[in-house]
């Protein structure tokens, strides 16, 4: 049924579709209860199947011109998010609207038109520039793809903007350090003007030194270009440098979402006060920290209830295993999946586990 | 200082000869560890800063490489050892951890059994002590229900139980030195800090000395006594962890320390070192990190400053620069940088 | 896992199934002339020809001639189970023809794959451990001769030099092992170097590259950072991780030779299944072409389940996702 109703509203909103460029609105992307799940082969002997929980019921919106920042551990669904957005995987359920128009139902060849409009930029620089291809065929690519002649001025052209040499045309991605690898996928990703980029990892195989140069040259194209970036990392550090608005997702959902300032200056759920204080810094010698026990459970069988209540300093047995929190607003431009949000920040450990006992309290 | 004196590392050289020239991997690398110190080796991708633990151990391969130098390990000196006499050190009183817990563990064989056989290489321990005993080192290292989870296949451990049992490994022998490669680098940033307090523990139950090698400066900031900044192969400083961060000296220092993203706050600017590392095959003239300095002057690109302590300094560093120039610098910078944090 | 095995065993019915009906669409709606005229002498008459029909079963359409094979098969026929049916030719049992054959061309398999097995995997350790030494570039020099050169070349080769001038073996044919096993080694040791030769190179080869790979894994640097000796290392960390798609090859290279070492049982003629296969292709024998094909694809089946079995017991990783 819901799948006659989207195609209507598809038709209905096609010829509505404001032209690019015209009457924008405010959200590049939206999406709304994004599941995806993967199915799991146990082993020769096992029977049956099992399901990975990679994304789970994810709401957001992206805004035309922010850096959207997805922060998170391996397992949390970052890059299936990000994929998703892309329809580089097909959801499960639930959409992903671009510009207005739900993508997540289209055809491959549908989608075609929309895709010069959406790129990526990968993790790994040494794996995902083609080493039979040179610099100038790599960045032309794009522009075959959607039957544009890609001259060889405008790859030149391209070159210079993400720093490069116009002279490095013909030569092979072997010839280049990481960083400039980095660089060419970056040009590439530029060659069609995409309105939206996701970067997923884009500078976690890079050295320090270079993080900071690939940083750099991010920001810069974003207001020369008016690009909107999804931005996956682990990193703390790297996110809080690039995005203006954050979601820290853990098990393939969303625990906080909020502005990066007041996120990091007063994050509400405890699974975001772990990682920040987990995070080892250069400034200052030791500090309290707040260590979490355990690994991240498997998202073949999460838990049920708050997925992170097994690990949770704040954990109360009969409410955060038993009901789960809805992500709700906490403050302006932030929200927060947790029945007992934190209510000051920095705390120290015994403060993050006493505390909960008194909101249990005011909020029950 | 010279009582706990572990190891004493002297003008340590590694070459990798090539079809395509020489690499010179690691030069003229000289410091010290004592019991109880956790020295940091930082350095980015291609500064030698693993290549010259590995060659300590032993672990590099000898038809390929040329090593030179002397590494005094409790009076005798290990590049002189013949690989037997080396094989009975490693393991036994210098142990390793490594990068990559999901690559560094036998994909077929059981934890426990991994573990036995580093008992058994050792000792003439029968099999069920040397279960025995790598199921009491597990337990040791925080692995909940160890009798059973020994049994287990390490795909069935979770990226930070593999590394604990790494670590359980490296302990069977209560080895004088433990060598901790990237150990945290595989892994998540809330399992990082439960294996770094586990390595500091470890460090203080057995006395022991550790090597940390890392190119993430919160982690030695976090952890390490003394440290040694490492580039193109070479020491470029050299000192206790609290001159390092608090009066950095060398600019290729100021460099990392400017270029870490802070997650204290949002920067307008980020400060990159420009350029990128250099080849090893065909190192600059002079001083290796010159090229990419914005400081240097006339003598940096034909003259190698060498590694030295000034007459009032506090710790060593490898500049051409004027040192007090270097240290209002350093101290500026520090200032700056910690005065973010507050 | 009996419940595992139990569904790969019916998957291996199912799919001898499939190949034995497509041998038979093929067989009778390929236009190939009628077989019956074929064993009518030169001038055959209507009432000999539809009495031959009768006789071999052919006036039946070809489902049903398929349908009647699926019934002997399972309920046996006057020469035990499973039936096969005779042979057109002179109406011999199938079956009684296929167990007089197999002893010949499973000694055979069996010595080579010996052969090559231990010295194949020999050679590619001794090779991956003396890297580019002499010794490796020798192993590795042997491993393309016995690649690159033809199995009947080397057989006649073998036959010439060692029976003819050395008078080594037995020389060509085959007698059973019961009248003497000299007499029945003698016979088969040419055809089982020459045979392993072939395997025995690729299987070198092999060995030496993913051994040569395992050593390069970081589980081994670790074997040896604990102090482990050269000898365990390579022979307990290494030499285990890189057997493993040895074992799958090793599996479906015997499950292909059931259905015969063709060109060697040619050159030694040692009339075995394989010359069984070719023989009765080219006469046209239905009923002896498929007793072979069933065998064949029953030995694929079956060591396709042995070597997955046994994979899951080498890497317990297979065992439990």
């Amino acid at each position: 049924m819901s799948r006659r109703l989207d195609g209507g509203s598809k038709r209905a909103e096609a010829p509505a579709r404001p032209a690019p460029g015209a009457g924008m609105t405010e959200n590049l992307v939206e999406i709304e209860h994004l599941t995806k799940r993967f199915q799991v082969k146990q082993g020769v002997f096992a029977r049956g199947k099992a399901e990975v929980h990679a994304v789970e019921d994810v709401s957001l919106t992206v805004r035309r011109g922010e850096t959207l920042g997805i922060v998170g551990e391996s397992g949390c669904g970052k890059s299936t998010t990000a994929r998703l957005i892309l329809r580089l995987l097909d959801p499960t359920s639930g959409t992903v609207r671009f510009e207005g128009r739900d993508i997540s139902k289209l055809s491959q060849r549908a989608l075609r038109p929309l895709r010069r409009e959406m790129q990526m930029i990968f993790q790994d620089p040494y794996s995902s520039l083609n080493p039979r291809k040179t610099v100038g065929q790599i960045i032309a690519a794009p522009f075959a793809i959607h039957g544009e002649k890609g001259s060889k001025l405008r790859v030149q052209e391209l070159l210079e903007t993400v720093g490069l040499s116009p002279e490095h045309y013909n030569r092979y991605p072997h010839e280049f350090s990481g960083g400039q690898r980095q660089r060419i996928g970056v040009a590439r990703a530029l060659a069609l003007s995409p309105k939206l980029i996701v970067c997923d990892e884009p500078v976690s195989a890079l050295d320090v030194s270079i993080q900071a140069q690939i940083l750099n040259l991010l920001r810069t194209l974003q207001s020369e270009f008016n690009l909107t970036y999804v931005f996956i990392s682990h990193d703390l550090s790297v996110i809080r440098q690039i995005a203006d608005r954050i979601a820290v997702m853990y098990l393939g959902g969303i625990v906080e979402l909020g502005d990066s300032e007041s996120l990091y200056e007063q994050p509400k759920h405890p699974y975001t006060a772990a990682l920040l204080s987990a995070v080892p810094r250069a400034t200052t010698g030791r500090r309290e920290r707040i260590v979490l026990s355990g690994d991240v459970p498997s998202p073949v069988d999460p838990p049920a209830a708050c997925v992170f209540h097994p690990r949770c300093p704040r954990f109360h047995e009969g409410r955060c295993d038993v009901e789960a929190p809805e992500l709700r607003e906490l403050g302006p431009a932030h929200a927060a999946a947790c029945h007992y949000p934190l209510e000051k920040w920095p705390m120290t450990d015994d403060e993050l586990r006493r505390a909960g006992g008194t909101a249990q309290a005011a909020s029950g | 200082m010279t009582d706990g004196r572990l190891l004493d590392v002297r003008g340590l050289t590694v070459r990798f000869p090539t079809p395509d020239g020489v690499v010179q991997a690691v030069s003229d690398v000289s410091f010290t560890l004592s019991r109880g110190e956790t020295l940091g080796v930082v350095g980015e991708s291609g500064s030698g800063k693993s290549v010259s633990n590995l060659a300590i151990m032993g672990l590099l391969n000898a038809q390929r490489t040329v090593i030179s130098g002397e590494v005094e390990f409790l009076g005798r000196d290990l590049l002189k050892l013949s690989p037997d006499e080396l094989r009975k050190i490693r393991g036994k009183d210098i142990a390793m951890v490594f990068q990559d817990p999901f690559a560094c563990l036998h994909p077929m064989y059981r934890v426990g059994k991994q573990i036995a056989e580093a008992v058994t290489a050792h000792s003439d321990a029968s099999r069920s002590e040397a279960w025995a005993r790598a199921v009491e080192l597990l337990d040791h290292v925080g692995i909940p229900n160890a009798a059973e989870r020994a049994r287990d296949y390490p795909h069935q451990f979770s990226g930070g139980m593999r590394q604990r049992a790494m670590i359980a490994m490296a302990l069977v022998h209560n080895p004088a030195i433990l060598i901790c490669d990237e150990p945290t680098t595989a892994l998540d940033v809330t399992v990082q800090a439960q294996i770094l307090e586990l390595i500091e523990e470890v460090k203080r139950e057995f006395n022991i000395g550790v090597i940390l090698v890392t190119h993430d400066l919160g982690v030695v900031a976090e952890t390490a006594n003394s440290v040694m900044v490492m580039y193109a192969g070479r020491i470029m400083e050299y000192g206790p962890a609290a001159e390092i961060f608090g009066r950095p000296q060398h600019p290729y220092a100021w460099g990392l320390l400017d270029s870490m993203p802070s997650i204290e706050r949002r920067l307008t600017t980020l400060v990159p070192i420009e350029g990128s590392p250099p080849s090893l095959l065909t190192p600059p003239s002079g001083c290796a990190f010159h090229p990419r300095c914005r400081y240097r002057f006339e003598p940096c690109a034909t003259e190698r400053p060498p590694l030295a302590v000034p007459a009032a300094g506090t710790h060593a560093d490898a500049c051409h620069l004027d040192w007090e120039a270097k240290v209002r610098e350093g101290a500026k910078r520090s200032a700056a940088r910690l005065g973010d944090a507050a | 896992m009996t419940l595992y095995i139990a569904r790969r065993l019916a998957w291996t019915l199912l799919v001898v199934g499939a190949v034995l009906l497509i041998t038979y669409a093929v067989f009778f709606l390929l236009p190939n002339g009628d077989i019956a005229t074929r064993f009518a002498g030169k001038a055959p008459t209507p009432q000999l020809l539809a009495e031959i029909r009768n006789r071999l079963g052919l006036d039946h359409p070809w489902y049903i001639q398929f349908a009647l094979f699926v019934k002997h098969f399972f309920l046996g026929d006057a020469y035990g189970w499973p039936g096969l049916g005779y042979s057109y030719g002179g109406g011999v049992s199938v079956l009684s023809e296929i167990t007089s054959r197999a002893p010949r061309t499973l000694w055979l398999i069996t010595g080579a794959a010996i052969l090559w097995l231990v010295s194949g995997v020999a050679i590619g350790i001794v090779s991956a451990v003396k890297r580019r030494s002499l010794t490796d570039r020798l192993a590795m020099g042997f491993a393309l001769f016995g690649i690159s050169a033809p199995v009947f070349w080397l057989g006649l080769m073998a036959l010439w030099i060692f029976w003819r001038i050395l008078g080594v073996g037995g020389g060509t044919g085959y007698t059973p092992i019961a009248q003497g096993v000299g007499s029945w080694a003698g016979h088969l040791i040419l055809p089982w170097c020459v045979l392993a030769l072939l395997y025995a190179a690729f299987y070198a080869r092999m060995t030496r590259n993913n051994l040569l790979e395992t050593l390069g894994e970081d589980y081994i640097r670790t074997a040896r950072a604990k102090g482990l000796s050269e000898r365990e290392v390579i022979f307990k960390h290494g030499l285990r991780a890189s057997l493993t798609p040895i074992v799958t090859m090793f599996g479906m290279d015997i499950a292909l030779l059931v259905g015969g070492a063709i060109i060697t049982e040619s050159v030694f003629n040692i009339q075995g299944l394989g010359w069984l296969a070719i023989t009765s292709a080219l006469n046209q024998d239905l009923p002896t072409l498929v007793g072979v094909i069933m065998l064949t694809a029953t030995a694929v089946a079956v060591m396709n389940l042995v070597v997955d079995v046994l994979y899951a017991f080498i890497d317990p990783r297979v065992r439990y996702a």
